[in-house]
């Protein structure tokens, strides 16, 4: 460490390269091995990965806990846990934080809390995107409340940056206690399989109190919250691929709700055809089909990034190019639960189309929903409530909305997704579209419920209202549906009205803010 | 000649019997269940008829239905195609009686050749070489055995009613005989509704040929060489070929004679196919005639420049054979593979749905002085098309040709390295290595060539390439092109702008391949190994496939960019890439392998079907080898053995419910 130095090196110099040295070591080369072994890479190295090659500058990597008690005080390691800083990815700017398990197991001291609101208040200043890379074991509880001060200090933080600049957080070891908190008031939540988890609580209190016995994977690891709870967007296999994801994702999305999404050139021609969208929906109205193919058919270049893949299949939702411009797909999913808006899928797509709209990424809906789903475990649930947080959230978006109705849209649900008395720019629809209060059957069971007896009868008046409502004209006739288009040339139909839709300018009502029900 | 033609088909045969008819001026009627609603024969054609729904006892094998279609739309004349009526005597005895002619041999030359026992006695009667056998009915098990043991083992058992490898076992001892005898039975009975079953000599070792025959009204036959089918999976033909590269010019003129005889000792009419099985010695012995256009006619129409279909319309109007035997002449060479919707993976077992994406090869022509066409495909499906589980699985068959087998060899490796389709399992790689093989190249065919070769389950990852350099120099050219149009973004730091460097690595698990990338006129300049490759490519994002040449070598890769990974499948083989810096690579070092959750302790059904019979119960102790379940798909009986010797700790499925693939049936202990 010593004995290389230039010579005439000053003796702060001298302190400053040792003082980095140690820094680069974290919590030494046992406990960074310990970490590697665990198939985790240290909180540098992920900087490394996350990061354009040499484009990180770090900041206050001279910072030390200021905590005497417990014999604290001959404990101090330069940086305190916490790596932070700047860097680009693609070039744009982005600010960092990583947490440094090898540290004092990356608890958050009060020192560590400052590091990271130092780069959230200038990421809010200067407008760049916030990404938190978690792998702590909590707050540093020598300290007492000074780290429970410095969470709420963050929390702070992450609430007055909502809708400001985006902020991703990839979970890549543990985060427990108050500190899910965190993650969970930013816009994005990826974790990294088997090597995290993220709960309130965890499975030995869990058992004391419920006397249930769950592990810890089981309890709040990336497949649990990316499946069940819904609480992660992705969960990915390692931290490489988790970085290289973020990455990716990152090329999406807005420096700030100040700036259009980033746009890059795309040799994918916006008038493709493509053919077989023509025979995408079934023959048969109850047979399903996939929505990723009508998504990757669109998409440029076929590429499609998902969020939530495996909670609440029954909508699909992600981001896509359209001429090179990002744009947010929301779609029904006639393979799962037959399309239908339930809890879960309202919470994913009214989340979803928020984030849209705070960030000037336009919204392209894709609809094909029988309605809401029936029963108690719903109504129960707030199903009431929940829904309306997608049609609230669809009713207050002013980012330019193409919606395109595929098959069915019925009931309650068709007003929902975007509909053009929701403010929808252009709403379109293909010949096989079908807009009406419900399906055929049931509608004729309910007017005519004098026949229900007569099968005969009923099987002519169902033919009639099928014949009469399962189009896309009578909703044309009054203006709800401003074109059908043919399957094979909707690409180009909805670049050309997102094209024409570039400089929309819509403002809603001053206030403090919506009550959305939560 | 017929003014109206009707198809009595459906798929790639009845496409391509309607584009002949058109070329002849003559109309054409499609027929079309309820599953082929929008299918492209019935777009092709000029008027179509709705016969009934899906399955084709309902629907293409119902005579009636034909024969009303054919009144309703003033239809002349019925090309059956193959497979459903198109060898079904009666069907041509009906069309007879309503005055409507069937293009193909008369009723009588369907019914003796139809039947595997009677044709053979013929054959034998018109001095051609048979193999030895027993040609009358089996009786029973008992009886299987006594005969078998006459003939001397190896033994076949065949349905005399069977055909495409159905009611077929080859039997080694007495155990597997009376076994075998009880489910060709059973398979001959679900699948044509006769259980009749007779035995022969099982030839080791041996090559399918046969010989195409075509024959008028005016007793005039000829034989159009010869076609290979020794490439079979189970008696189904894989790959095909016209001429046999095993054939002398001897022996095919013995076997052509043969056949010739054999045509007219049945007073023959139209295309027929005189199948031979052919020893190592080349001594041929006649298996059985099909009475019908066959599924490979292609290659023989590419090597004789002949419309085999055009023929048969032309001899069912009662014209003469427009050439005699001394003009067929035989040129150049032609190999067809059959691109079915089937998993090698999973024993090829069919695969059903929606083709989200096939892209077939560019069909290309030749020059006039040859047969006409380099590539050619016969398909009935197409892009966003269903592959129903009523039907056959075939979604093509792909055909080339050239002056010589090894270039013709080379251009269906082309060919199917072009042949893009995903979301419905397919068997293109399985067929690029059979024709990569280097036995496969020299010639050395037999009809186990599939069974020697890979015995075990294909899977396009373990086939080894045979540069494996290509991929890695592909993954990082297109890697390298995807991160400079990244580099591309808006809303970048001015004067800090991302910029691509030129050291990559491209990890093949496990191992790490450093290489530099250089952008190049048209394309990126790669130093791998020391060695460098010129990668010049007009490649776009997105695209699936990726052609390009290679130091001046045209390759064609498949692409599937799951990010962050690229799939690169060229030539059978299939390469798992990861692209990324160096300093990553060795971060990547640290990774844990994730192992796949462990699902030996279950038995899973290999394939969508009909949990026809558990042959096992809880506790039962059971031997490697030994039964556990029958699953009936495609009225195929699949026997699924332990593989090892397990103890039932649960049974998951009942008898008599349709499975879907990887449903657990058992858990062992």
């Amino acid at each position: 460490m010593t004995g290389d130095h230039k010579p005439g090196a000053t003796p702060i110099i001298r302190m400053l390269e040792e003082k980095r040295t140690a820094a680069q070591m974290g919590g030494g080369q046992k406990r960074i091995d310990k970490q590697h072994a665990k198939g985790k890479l240290t909180a540098r190295e992920r900087i490394e990965i996350l990061l354009d090659e040499g484009s990180f500058e770090e900041w206050d990597v001279f910072v030390e806990h200021r905590c005497t008690d417990f014999g604290m005080a001959d404990q101090k390691i330069t940086g305190d846990g916490v790596v932070t800083g700047y860097g680009t990815i693609n070039g744009r700017l982005v600010f960092v934080f990583s947490q440094d398990f090898t540290v004092f197991g990356g608890s958050l001291s009060e020192a560590h809390a400052e590091k990271i609101c130092k780069v959230m208040d200038q990421a809010m200043k200067v407008g760049a995107p916030v990404i938190g890379l978690n792998d702590s074991g909590g707050a540093r509880i020598q300290e007492g409340v000074a780290s429970l001060g410095g969470y709420a200090e963050v929390f702070q933080r992450n609430v007055l940056a909502s809708g400001v600049v985006p902020q991703i957080s990839l979970i890549m070891g543990p985060c427990a206690g108050g500190a899910v908190y965190s993650p969970a008031m930013t816009d994005f939540i990826f974790m990294v399989k088997d090597s995290s988890y993220m709960f309130v609580t965890g499975p030995d209190v869990v058992k004391t109190v419920t006397h249930e016995e769950v592990t810890a994977e089981e309890l709040g690891g990336a497949v649990t919250h990316s499946t069940r709870s819904g609480v992660a967007d992705l969960a990915l296999e390692n931290d490489v691929e988790a970085l290289l994801a973020t990455r990716r994702f990152f090329n999406f999305l807005p420096a700030s709700n100040r700036e259009k999404p980033p746009v890059w050139p795309t040799q994918d021609p916006a008038e493709r055809e493509e053919s077989s969208l023509d025979s995408l929906v079934p023959d048969d109205p109850a047979k399903p089909y996939d929505m990723h193919e009508l998504i990757t058919k669109l998409a440029d270049e076929g590429d499609f990034f998902e969020i939530q893949p495996d909670n609440a299949r029954n909508i699909v939702v992600g981001f896509i190019r359209l001429e090179g411009s990002p744009v947010g797909v929301i779609a029904n999913q006639p393979m799962v639960l037959a399309g239908c808006l339930d809890i879960a899928s309202a919470i994913k797509g009214g989340r979803f189309v928020r984030f849209c709209d705070a960030f000037n990424i336009p919204i392209l809906t894709l609809v094909d929903v029988p309605g809401f789903m029936p029963g108690t475990a719903q109504e129960y649930g707030g199903i009431i409530k929940h829904g309306a947080k997608l049609l609230y959230a669809y009713a207050e978006a002013t980012v330019p909305k193409v919606t395109l109705i595929t098959r069915k849209a019925y009931g309650g649900a068709y007003d929902v997704m975007a509909s053009k008395h929701l403010r929808g720019d252009v709403n379109l629809a293909w010949p096989t579209a079908e807009i009406a209060v419900m399906g055929s059957k049931g509608a004729v069971e309910i007017i005519f419920r004098q026949d229900i007896g007569d099968a005969e009868k009923i099987a002519r008046r169902t033919e009639e209202y099928q014949q009469t409502f399962a189009n896309p004209f009578i909703a044309g006739s009054r203006g709800y549906i401003d074109d059908v288009v043919l399957p094979r040339q909707t690409r180009a139909r909805i670049c050309r009205s997102f094209s024409m839709l570039r400089k929309k300018d819509l403002k809603n009502p001053w206030r403090k803010h919506g009550n959305i029900p939560l | 000649m017929f003014k109206k033609i009707l198809i009595a088909n459906r798929g790639e045969i009845a496409c391509r019997v309607i584009r002949t008819a058109k070329k002849m001026g003559i109309a054409t009627v499609a027929v079309y269940s309820d599953a082929d609603r929008s299918a492209l024969h019935v777009r092709m054609a000029d008027e179509a008829v709705h016969i009934g729904p899906a399955p084709s006892a309902e629907s293409y094998l119902v005579m009636d239905r034909i024969v009303d279609a054919c009144k309703t739309t003033g239809a002349d004349a019925v090309h059956p195609g193959y497979g459903f009526l198109s060898e079904n005597a009666e069907f041509a005895r009906a069309l007879e009686k309503a005055g409507i002619v069937f293009i193909g041999p008369r009723e009588h030359a369907i019914t003796q050749m139809g039947d595997k026992i009677t044709s053979k006695k013929l054959a034998e009667e018109a001095s051609v070489n048979t193999i030895p056998g027993y040609t009358d009915v089996i009786e029973g098990p008992d009886h299987a055995v006594e005969i078998a043991a006459d003939i001397g083992y190896p033994v076949m058992l065949k349905a005399s009613a069977g055909g495409g490898g159905k009611g077929m076992r080859v039997v080694y001892n007495d155990e597997e005989c009376r076994d075998g005898f009880e489910r060709a039975t059973n398979e001959a009975r679900s699948s044509f509704g006769d259980t009749r079953i007779f035995a022969e000599k099982f030839i080791e070792q041996p090559r399918h040929i046969e010989i195409q025959v075509m024959a008028d009204e005016h007793g005039n036959v000829i034989y159009l060489g010869e076609r290979e089918c020794s490439i079979q999976r189970r008696h189904q033909k894989v790959i095909e070929e016209a001429p046999s590269p095993f054939l002398d010019e001897k022996t095919r003129k013995a076997m052509g004679k043969q056949a010739v005889m054999l045509a007219r000792a049945v007073d023959y009419r139209s295309a027929g196919t005189v199948e031979f099985i052919v020893d190592a010695r080349r001594n041929f012995y006649f298996l059985e005639m099909n009475t019908r256009l066959q599924v490979e006619h292609p290659v023989t129409e590419m090597i004789t420049g002949q419309d085999l279909v055009e023929m048969m319309i032309r001899i069912a109007n009662g014209e003469k054979l427009p050439l005699s035997q001394q003009d067929v002449s035989l040129n150049g060479w032609a190999i067809e593979s059959r691109v079915y919707a089937e998993d090698p993976f999973r024993n090829f077992m069919p695969s059903t749905g929606r083709l989200v994406r096939c892209i077939p090869p560019a069909a290309s022509g030749g020059d006039d002085k040859h047969c006409g066409e380099f590539v050619r495909i016969d398909t009935g499906i197409e892009e966003g098309s269903e592959v129903s589980m009523f039907y056959d699985p075939m979604i093509a068959k792909l055909v080339t040709w050239d002056t010589d087998r090894d270039q013709a060899i080379e251009r269906i490796g082309e060919a199917l390295d072009a042949y893009y389709i995903r979301c419905v399992s397919h068997n293109i790689s399985f067929l690029n290595a059979v024709i990569a093989h280097q036995r496969f190249k020299a010639g050395n065919l037999s009809t186990n060539f599939i069974a020697e070769e890979y015995p075990d389950a294909f899977h396009p990852s373990d086939v080894p390439h045979d540069e494996p350099a290509l991929a890695i120099v592909m993954a990082a050219a297109i890697h390298r092109k995807v991160m400079d149009r990244a580099a591309e973004l808006s809303g970048q730091l001015p004067s800090h702008e991302k910029k691509v460097g030129p050291d990559w690595v491209v990890i093949i698990h496990p191992d790490q391949h450093p290489v530099t990338v250089i952008p190049v006129e048209g394309g990126h300049e790669i130093c791998y190994q020391d060695a460098t490759y010129r990668v010049i490519s007009n490649w776009q994002l997105g695209q699936p496939l990726v052609r390009a040449e290679i130091n001046g070598k045209p390759v064609c890769f498949q692409i599937d960019y799951t990010s962050p990974r690229y799939t690169l499948s060229h030539r059978g083989s299939e390469v798992n890439t990861l692209v990324v810096s160096p300093h990553a690579a060795g971060l990547t070092r640290h990774m844990i392998e994730k192992v796949p959750p462990d699902l030996s302790r279950f038995l899973l059904s290999p394939m969508p079907g009909l949990l026809i019979r558990l042959t096992v119960a809880v506790g039962d102790e059971i031997k490697a080898g030994e039964e556990l379940a029958v699953v009936e798909a495609m009225k195929m009986e699949n026997s699924l053995r332990a593989t090892e010797d397990v103890i039932i700790a649960k049974v998951l499925a009942t008898e008599g419910e349709s499975l879907i693939v990887d449903q657990p049936i058992l858990e062992f202990e």
